[in-house]
């Protein structure tokens, strides 16, 4: 199952779209915080966990998915946001803390809800893996289209709440996908000093499931593999595990000197940055012209600098409404 | 804080203090290793065990997967064992994917098998908010642990308690939760050269005072101290009862406050529903009832899950203003 022209350009776009909204989150996230870096302080407080370079993991499989599709995402949300289409202004404004946000500033850039769209994210490692089984759980027991697909990081896959969750999906034979970013990091951790197999995909045998491993951080072969698997999910065959192998461009999160890190090994992972690498492809195999690129860039760092705008504009949310959406 | 330091003392920030009672006693104790998540090459997620990799060795600083349930559930087979397993959860949020394994397993092994099985587990986490860090990453929950009858729960405010409680709570035969406020660990504060392992079981006065008492713990204590400076101001001489620990809590120190001020104001970043700020209430209504002018005052978190924006965690958490008004209240009556 390839990617059309037409596919390829809309996961292409939606990857432009992310990574300028991280670089401006990046820029406007440091305002405020020199001299001394005080998480506290700045536009943008609290911790940031940026998304560049794991955009292909996004797009590829959320190509597939319908708004009525639900989609639970982590700590590090905001590509899968904007591959499913959440808010961008909205989203940006809760990042802002302000009143226009998604949760009018109750929940920040870990606590991205936009049921619109049937996406939610959490800031506890692995969380959202059993709401998305029960969300399939729904769809399948009130014989309603729509699958689930829960996105972790290969962190994640060492939490109980993993195992417990694949188990019981493929107990029940339920409409979900289990998408692993392996971004070869879990903080500082490296994945082969926290997890016993080299990838994650051959634990999907222990559950009964379909296993996939997907190299290379590549769009149009992430895009083929979610596709089978969500496919199978749709025609009620069950559960599936695809583990991506992803890049982490930035640091875990902002303000992380990243001293863990083999020395060259930032510079291989920009060499092999997808956007460019996608950007050649689309020149070289669908006949995309620099003049259609140059708009095209454009036109998503205009949609960006919109939103970033419109968050920017908005007011901070009032103290008492810090009182509300809340039973007591 | 003064700036010259007075002979015998050394300045230190709150995070120092704690990497010093961890280093001593990694020195100290063959049997003591640290794991938790990213406290070996990251040095800790607040940069406490920063080095100590480099210095003490794989073997006794682990970093482990993310799974909290089977390394604290490590740390008690371990204990039980013969080691003397320091885990560090990143904040007391995470911990509630090891509740089981403390609640279930740590605090009843010991009554359980009859008094034959020691859990001698030690537990350091973050806590608390103010970093707008939103829900899942700014809760006071050590409220919920002091529940548990089987677990001892010590909140140390001072440099002075973060560096001892660690050693006191290793020589302890059972399971101690040990919580570290996120906004403590750059500030700074004066640490005698001979500073060693305190008691876990007493309360402290941290100023003395006759009109009204504050009583509180962990971060709440600066905000307390600093609300007693402004009440002095408006001729109001406010006491201040570091709690130091929340389980066993020292009845005996909270009731001589209140017998001596007869006003009481507790202070507390977890909820009031059910948390310790109620037991507080409760038990100065059975033991001290009659030594009271006035009815028990609570400054707590908001009843709502602390939100992220600024405006709203400060609005939820609470503020100094709040407390001076509390126990202004108190002293001066309502009008
Ligand atoms: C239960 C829990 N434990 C620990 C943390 C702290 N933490 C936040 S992100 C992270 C690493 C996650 O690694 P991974 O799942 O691989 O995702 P990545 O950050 O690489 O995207 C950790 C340990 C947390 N948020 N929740």
């Amino acid at each position: 199952m390839k990617p059309s022209k037409e596919q390829q350009l809309w996961m292409y776009e939606q990857m432009l779209v992310s990574r300028y909204f991280e670089e401006s989150i990046e820029k406007i996230y440091m305002e405020g915080k020199s001299p001394a870096f005080n998480m506290a302080n700045g536009p943008i407080p609290g911790e940031m966990h940026l998304s560049n370079g794991q955009e292909p993991c996004a797009v590829g499989v959320c190509a597939h998915l319908e708004p009525s599709d639900i989609v639970t995402s982590t700590h590090r949300p905001h590509h899968v946001a904007i591959a499913k289409g959440v808010d961008l202004d909205r989203m940006a404004a809760e990042i802002f803390g302000k009143k226009t946000g998604l949760s009018g500033g109750r929940g920040g850039h870990m606590h991205i809800f936009d049921p619109k769209v049937n996406f939610s994210c959490s800031g506890i490692i692995a969380q959202g893996m059993g709401p998305a089984v029960g969300a399939a759980l729904s769809r399948q027991m009130q014989r309603k289209a729509g699958i689930a697909v829960a996105f972790l990081g290969e962190g994640a896959a060492n939490q109980g709440a993993f195992h417990e969750s694949l188990n019981l999906a493929a107990v029940w034979k339920l409409p979900v996908v289990f998408v692993i970013e392996d971004n070869a990091w879990g903080i500082s951790v490296a994945k082969s000093a926290s997890t016993a197999i080299e990838r994650n995909d051959q634990r999907a045998a222990a559950y009964g499931m379909p296993g996939h491993f997907v190299p290379g951080n590549d769009p149009l072969a992430i895009y083929e593999v979610a596709g089978e698997a969500i496919q199978r999910a749709r025609r009620g065959e069950g559960p599936t595990l695809i583990e991506i192998e992803t890049y982490r461009l930035a640091g875990h999160f902002m303000g992380d000197a990243e001293g863990y890190r083999p020395q060259g090994e930032k510079d291989a992972l920009f060499a092999r940055d997808p956007i460019p690498k996608l950007r050649e492809h689309l020149k070289a195999s669908e006949g995309w012209s620099d003049a259609e690129d140059a708009a095209l860039v454009e036109r998503s760092r205009a949609r960006v600098d919109a939103a970033i705008a419109f968050a920017r504009d908005s007011a901070y949310p009032d103290p008492e409404e810090a009182l509300d959406k809340v039973f007591v | 804080m003064s700036t010259t330091i007075p002979a015998g003392m050394r300045e230190m920030t709150y995070r120092e203090a704690a990497r010093e009672g961890l280093h001593e006693a990694l020195t100290r104790d063959e049997r003591v290793f640290l794991m938790g998540e990213d406290v070996g090459r990251y040095g800790g997620s607040y940069a406490v065990s920063l080095g100590f990799l480099e210095e003490f060795g794989p073997e006794r600083i682990r970093d482990t997967p993310l799974s909290e349930s089977a390394f604290v559930g490590a740390g008690i087979g371990a204990a039980i064992g013969g080691m003397r397993p320091i885990v560090e959860v990143m904040t007391v949020n995470f911990s509630l994917l090891a509740a089981d394994q403390i609640i279930n397993t740590a605090a009843t092994y010991l009554h359980m098998s009859g008094g034959q099985i020691n859990v001698p587990l030690v537990i350091r986490m973050a806590t608390g908010g103010g970093l707008q860090l939103a829900a899942q990453h700014s809760h006071s929950l050590e409220n919920l642990y002091a529940h548990v009858p089987g677990l001892k729960v010590l909140t140390p405010a001072t440099v002075e308690d973060v560096r001892g409680m660690l050693a006191t709570a290793l020589a302890d035969p059972d399971p101690v939760l040990i919580f570290e406020h996120i906004l403590l660990y750059n500030r700074k504060g004066l640490l005698a050269a001979d500073a060693g392992a305190v008691d876990i079981h007493r309360a402290r006065i941290r100023r003395a005072g006759t009109q009204v008492s504050l009583i509180t713990y962990g971060g709440s204590l600066w905000k307390c101290l600093e609300a007693a400076e402004l009440l002095e101001q408006q001729g109001i001489d406010a006491e201040v009862l570091d709690l130091r620990t929340l389980r066993p809590l020292d009845d005996e120190a909270i009731m001589a406050t209140v017998t001596r001020t007869r006003r009481v104001v507790i202070v507390d970043e977890g909820w009031r529903s059910g948390g310790i700020s109620a037991e507080i209430t409760a038990r100065i209504h059975e033991q001290a009832f009659y030594e009271l002018d006035v009815p028990v005052q609570r400054v707590c978190a908001a009843e709502v899950p602390i939100p992220y924006a600024k405006q709203l965690e400060d609005a939820a958490l609470p503020q100094v203003a709040d407390i001076v008004a509390a126990a202004g209240r108190l002293v001066k009556g309502n009008d």
